[in-house]
């Protein structure tokens, strides 16, 4: 009896996770993907008119604009945190003094939530009393800086600010690559006369590999899911030029009752991420079994 | 190269990497040092100076008004009550959901079953779905269990979606602690319940702080359910934060902006000071799985 019991406890315990897991994970995914298959608007309705939603969606030149917006944002955001990250985090690593505190400083970005940070950066690129009058006063009277107003320019102000949240904890995930880099392999580099940054470039990079690669996967998942920053910086304007899909789809399902819409371009947005996330996955997985 | 050239262009290698992680760090502090200067100044200064100037006659006004009156939509009580909501909304969501994914971990790493790796990999996924996709079922859901608009509401999604990553934490950490210590106890008849209390639990006290900081940061810093679950009288700070920046009444008042922005950030921010350690424990472990 007891021994049944011991038996079932460890199930038992998993329960309520695995209804979860099936319920508001995966159920709710299924009812997702049914509802996008309606003509669903205000309520859940289920007339099924086939891919009506999804041929609608990528004929809305606001998705589109919200496509090529995460394309952009992806690209430069990916890129700079990525560079600045890998610096600050080799020039770390030279046995600089007091390291633990600017650590602390790169970081502390990441503490803070993405609304506050909209909050901040809406302030600092403010066109008038902003940066542009900083620049200003120093002495450069003509200098102009009003991406915030700027169709063309407003996704920038986001990659911006995200910039600033995020690279810190690029340089962390850097910096613990770094110490873990053997270090008789620098020592051999060292001996044979290499300079300082060919080691770097020919032997640390290189074994860094994977640290990219798990870098650039996370900062993806983070850029494909950014909403709170576009919502407080620039609320998807001027218009809808700095619109991203996760602010599309909440515009849509929860503002203008185009629930079968909303709910197709979510797919979407899980087909993205899943492209993404699943090859990293199963890499790592086989990684750590073979 | 001689030695004297080769020790002189070290020392002007040394300068520059130090110049660069100083002038960096600058630029992270900025945006907090031009936040704090703000919310100390008058609308008057601020229209004349220039977002690094010091405040001339600083003052508390912005704060008092930050917390206490400022205007978040229709009504005007400032940030207070927003602050005791999203308190409210993390201590619960944060216990509940550490203390499942604690027990949850210790069955994933110490009493698998069969399927139960599948069942891990199947949450593990759950990490990383974009919450777009479940929003409008879990909406229905709320609405169904009469706890649409409710804080109790917003706890439970914190807790069902936190479980993933609480899980995992607790998993990854529990791995690392001999099966043998449980297969002695386990001979000398402790079971499943007292194996976890004896043994695992004494040991989990740094898990249990990354645990709670990083769900403390998640969910204080959440916007996406806050602003879609919640209603009028029941938003966390993030929402409230957001509705108080535009919301404009009267003038642009961008010093209550930013007081209140610190306002918000204050808790997590306090966290990290005092407890970056486990922080970054946390973003490293949560960020690089496996």
């Amino acid at each position: 009896m007891k021994s049944a019991l011991q038996q079932l406890l460890p199930k038992l315990v998993l329960a309520p996770t695995t209804l979860i897991l099936v319920v508001c994970v995966y159920g709710f995914i299924g009812w997702t993907a049914l509802l996008s298959f309606t003509k669903s608007r205000m309520m859940p309705q289920w007339d099924f008119i086939g891919l009506d939603q999804y041929i609608k969606l990528f004929d809305n030149p606001r998705w589109m604009v919200a496509l090529e917006n995460l394309g952009a944002f992806c690209f430069f955001f990916i890129l700079i945190c990525l560079l600045l990250g890998v610096v600050l985090a080799i020039f770390l690593d030279q046995k600089i003094r007091s390291e633990g505190a600017l650590r602390t400083i790169y970081l502390y970005p990441m503490a803070v939530s993405f609304i506050v940070t909209g909050t901040a950066w809406k302030w600092i690129l403010n066109p008038g009393l902003g940066i542009e009058k900083l620049i200003r006063e120093i002495g450069f009277q003509s200098f102009e800086f009003r991406w915030l107003i700027d169709s063309e320019m407003a996704i920038y102000t986001i990659v911006i600010a995200a910039v600033w949240q995020s690279s810190g904890f690029v340089m962390a995930i850097f910096l613990a690559g770094l110490r873990g880099v053997d270090e008789s392999l620098i020592n051999a580099a060292e001996i044979d006369g290499a300079p300082h940054y060919k080691i770097y470039t020919r032997v640390v990079l290189p074994i860094l590999r994977p640290v990219f690669f798990s870098a650039i996967v996370i900062l993806l998942h983070i850029a494909i899911k950014s909403f709170d920053l576009v919502q407080s910086l620039t609320g998807g304007g001027p218009g809808y030029s700095s619109d991203m899909p996760a602010n599309f789809m909440y515009t849509h399902a929860f503002n203008r009752a185009q629930m079968g819409l909303g709910a197709a371009s979510a797919m979407v947005m899980l087909f993205g991420i899943l492209a993404v996330i699943v090859p990293y996955l199963y890499s790592e997985l086989r990684e750590k079994n073979g | 190269m001689d030695r004297t050239q080769r020790i002189v262009s070290a020392r002007i290698g040394r300068v520059f990497i130090y110049a660069l992680l100083i002038f960096t760090a600058l630029l992270y502090l900025a945006p907090l040092y031009v936040m704090i200067v703000t919310s100390l100044k008058d609308i008057e200064e601020i229209r004349s100076g220039n977002l690094l100037l010091f405040p001339l006659k600083p003052s508390l006004y912005a704060w008092q008004k930050a917390w206490s009156s400022a205007c978040t939509g229709s009504e005007c009580d400032g940030l207070a009550p927003f602050f005791w909501n999203s308190l409210r909304i993390v201590v619960p969501a944060v216990a509940i959901s550490t203390f499942i994914g604690s027990i949850n971990g210790y069955v994933f790493s110490k009493w698998q079953f069969k399927g139960s790796n599948y069942l891990f990999g199947a949450l593990l996924l759950g990490c990383f779905i974009p919450f777009q996709v479940i929003l409008l079922p879990m909406a229905k859901l709320l609405a169904v269990l009469g706890l649409a608009n409710t804080v109790t509401g917003l706890v439970l999604v914190h807790i069902i979606y936190g479980i993933a990553f609480t899980t995992l934490f607790f998993r990854n950490y529990y791995i690392g602690i001999p099966t043998e210590l449980v297969n002695a106890a386990k001979l000398d008849g402790a079971g499943f319940i007292k194996i976890y209390k004896l043994i695992f639990l004494p040991l989990s006290k740094p898990i249990f702080v990354v645990t709670i900081i990083w769900q403390f940061t998640q969910i204080w810093n959440d916007f996406l359910f806050g602003v879609v679950y919640s209603g009028s009288g029941t938003q966390p700070i993030t929402v409230a934060l957001n509705n108080l920046v535009n919301t404009s009444v009267g003038g642009k008042e961008y010093n209550v902006d930013m007081a209140a922005a610190i306002i918000a950030a204050l808790p997590t921010l306090l966290v990290y000071f005092f407890a970056g350690k486990y922080f970054i424990k946390g973003l490293t472990a949560g960020a690089v799985k496996g």
